[in-house]
């Protein structure tokens, strides 16, 4: 007997289909064509390579591709040693059951991830202000005043700065990620620890944290992911030219700048399309060599 | 199916006679794109009824949109047809590029043209100046804003030479008060309020900066990094934590009376007057030594040009026609404060900082900001090179040398007017 064709398959998954297909594949495949043609007397014309040997060979644009790759890496390390160990950190405080009122400090924790861009940009720049922000006014009241520096302002802080910035707004979704992997480690596991006289912070390093890898694996990528496809902060706190001197310039800057134009400066959605497609490649790379080399090798209990 | 467009063959003709004789009736409605959506009471009550009681045959409509939006929305009215009949002009190339796609008229045969100089003109003119296509209207003026009430109890006159000029801001600085307003942190204003100010009286104005664009000239010769010197200077003299301080930062504090000088230009009059509880005066940007000509930048803004595709192209012709005469200019000029008028016929001005502002005109020589023609076409973009750089040079974090050599080498990327 022959089997009926299931064509409801189909018709369930037309709509998300083509609805995927509109916003995400056709942008996606135009930005890649894009990238490979050139206006030349006001007509789109086929360069193949060249606009990409442009970005990587003339100083002008190369220059600015490096620095704003040197910045997005180093935007990624400062989430990868401060937000990373922090949110672990804060989801094995969450998790030990003789906290008191950890539903008030999850939802605290996790306020700022809910928070506009904007917001977060517009409030840290006032907090920042050397002229009316409250952290300058907070570190005189306790004769720290010293300490206090136009931290966004300087080209050595700016990038440190806005980096913690972004910690502080995305923190709570690692620290959920790995809060909700530790509760999961069934009890009979940590009892059975304890009977061996594994306790305390021994425990947590012996047994929550080994448990607990495949979870910081996933929170790894997925901040990287968003680091290099990040931009919002960065020109909402520093404006489109990432500045000063471009210390804060990330692909995600770059690409708006190039692609919309800044001021005085045309659009020019040629070379924009090619930094896109740099920074797809650049993901693309990181993630597949991830997946291959670290995130298959990690060993998944199943309780 | 034959019936239906029978009726509609006799439709359509009867439909145009009417439209015709409602022509005849009623008045053309022009309607006029812009970025200035502060000036909307402006132009509604006070300028449009001047010109429609003269024109009884033309209504005119302000229609203005958000500053950000207005070049991209500009450009793809003008490209579906759907623009307003008058269209107010950027300076520069984002005006030249509309007109060498035809979407302007050029405006040459209009009789008020005479009214303009060439200088007036370029910012609306092709690159050899022999076509305009849009009608100026106004220009902002760099210079000095200061505070009289703290001039005064510091004991200081506004300085005419950069010697006093600095002479000056040790003074204020002694008395306890921040003697400059300005922050780096938005790169604009240490471009615009900064170089483009100071920077005419050593490059000499319009021959330096044409001798610039000719390729005689660069940016490391020492009469551009000069001004570079002098800013670097200025450090000492700004706010603790200028490196954050925004242009909004700098504006409410000198109309907070927290500081002193505020480098900047005509257009901040209209607000300042309205914060501001004490006087205030103006002096143009210092010379070198005292008795050398100086120089002000006076920089074109905006102007008026139609669209090539407007259904009423006589009647906005007329309407640039008034926009071109002394009438206009003394109309607009009084009711935005700060906005002077391009027009040659003198204009009285009842504001008496303006006055103080446009009197320099007459003193000094007028020039351009110099990145704002044909240098800023390519990439990396030369006036966006000066906000970088310009804040890093007073920052501290680059020499004035260095900076002359980035820009000079960032323009040599792509412009090359020997050839």
């Amino acid at each position: 007997m022959r089997r009926p064709v299931r064509w409801h398959i189909g018709v369930f998954l037309a709509p998300a289909l083509a609805i995927y297909t509109v916003v995400m594949v056709l942008p996606l495949l135009e930005t890649l064509r894009l990238a490979f043609f050139r206006n030349v007397d006001g007509q789109a014309a086929y360069v193949g390579i060249a606009n990409f040997a442009r970005l990587l060979g003339e100083a002008v644009w190369s220059d600015a591709f490096w620095n704003a790759l040197r910045n997005n890496t180093e935007f990624f390390l400062i989430h990868l040693l401060v937000m990373v160990p922090l949110a672990i950190a804060l989801a094995a405080l969450l998790s030990w059951p003789r906290l008191r009122g950890s539903a008030f400090y999850r939802t605290a924790l996790f306020m700022p991830t809910m928070l506009s861009f904007v917001i977060v940009g517009f409030c840290w720049k006032l907090i920042l202000s050397p002229l009316w922000g409250i952290a300058p006014t907070l570190l005189k009241a306790v004769h720290l005043g010293f300490l206090f520096h136009p931290w966004l302002g300087r080209e050595e802080s700016a990038l440190f700065t806005l980096g913690l910035v972004s910690v502080w707004q995305w923190l709570g979704v690692p620290m959920l990620l790995s809060y909700a992997a530790l509760i999961a480690i069934p009890g009979e596991l940590l009892e059975a620890a304890e009977i061996d006289g594994i306790v305390g912070v021994s425990q947590f390093f012996r047994i929550r944290l080994p448990l607990l890898w495949p979870t910081v694996g996933v929170i790894a990528i997925l901040t990287f992911v968003a680091n290099f496809n990040s931009f919002d902060l960065i020109y909402t706190a520093q404006g489109a030219l990432a500045g000063p001197n471009f210390s804060t310039d990330i692909l995600g800057t770059l690409l708006y700048r190039t692609f919309f134009g800044a001021q005085l400066q045309l659009g020019d959605p040629h070379m924009g399309a090619t930094i896109a497609t740099m920074m797809l490649l650049i993901i693309l790379a990181v993630v597949c060599t991830w997946l291959v080399l670290v995130q298959r090798r990690l060993v998944r209990h199943e309780f | 199916m034959n019936t239906s467009s029978l009726s509609l063959r006799a439709f359509v003709p009867a439909l145009a006679a009417l439209a015709a004789a409602n022509a005849l009736a009623a008045p053309v409605t022009l309607t006029i794109e812009s970025w200035r959506n502060d000036d909307l009471a402006i132009w509604r009550d006070q300028i449009l009824p001047v010109f429609e009681k003269s024109h009884p045959n033309i209504k005119v409509q302000f229609r203005p949109m958000a500053p950000t939006e207005y070049n991209a929305a500009l450009n793809s009215k003008l490209d579906a047809g759907t623009a307003g009949d008058l269209v107010t002009c950027r300076p520069f190339d984002a005006s030249l590029e509309l007109f060498k796609k035809g979407r302007l008229l050029p405006l040459d045969d209009l009789k008020g043209m005479a009214n303009f100089t060439p200088v007036a003109r370029t910012a609306w003119s092709t690159d050899d100046g022999k076509t305009t296509f849009c009608v100026p209207m106004a220009s902002v003026i760099h210079g000095f804003i200061y505070n009289k009430d703290a001039f005064a109890k510091a004991g200081v006159t506004p300085p005419q030479t950069t010697d006093q000029f600095f002479a000056a801001l040790d003074k204020l600085k002694a008395a306890g008060i921040v003697p400059l307003d300005m922050g780096t942190k938005d790169g604009w204003e240490t471009a615009s309020m900064g170089y483009q100010n100071i920077g005419p009286a050593y490059y000499k104005g319009e021959a330096g900066r044409l001798a610039l664009v000719a390729g005689k000239q660069k940016l490391t010769d020492p009469d551009w990094v000069q001004p570079w010197r002098v800013l670097a200077k200025w450090k000492p003299y700004l706010a603790e934590g200028f490196e954050s301080q925004t242009y909004p930062d700098s504006q409410n504090m000198f109309t907070l009376g927290r500081a002193a000088i505020y480098p900047s230009g005509s257009w901040e009059i209209s607000g300042f007057e309205k914060q501001a509880s004490f006087k205030m005066g103006a002096f143009p940007p210092p010379v070198a030594k005292a008795g050398d000509k100086c120089f002000i930048s006076d920089h074109p803004d905006i102007a008026l040009g139609v669209n090539a595709k407007s259904a009423h192209v006589a009647e906005a012709r007329e309407f640039a026609e008034w926009v071109a005469s002394p009438e206009f200019a003394t109309l607009y000029a009084n009711a935005l404060p700060g906005f002077f008028s391009l027009n040659k016929a003198p204009v009285t001005m009842k504001n008496p900082l303006a006055q103080e502002f446009v009197s320099w005109r007459g003193k000094c020589e007028s020039t351009i900001r110099p990145t704002y023609q044909i240098l800023s076409r390519g990439t990396p973009n030369l006036e966006n090179e000066f906000w970088v750089v310009g804040s890093a040079v007073i920052a501290g974090s680059l020499t004035p040398e260095a900076a002359s050599q980035r820009l000079q080498k960032g323009l040599d990327a792509w412009y090359h007017p020997a050839k």
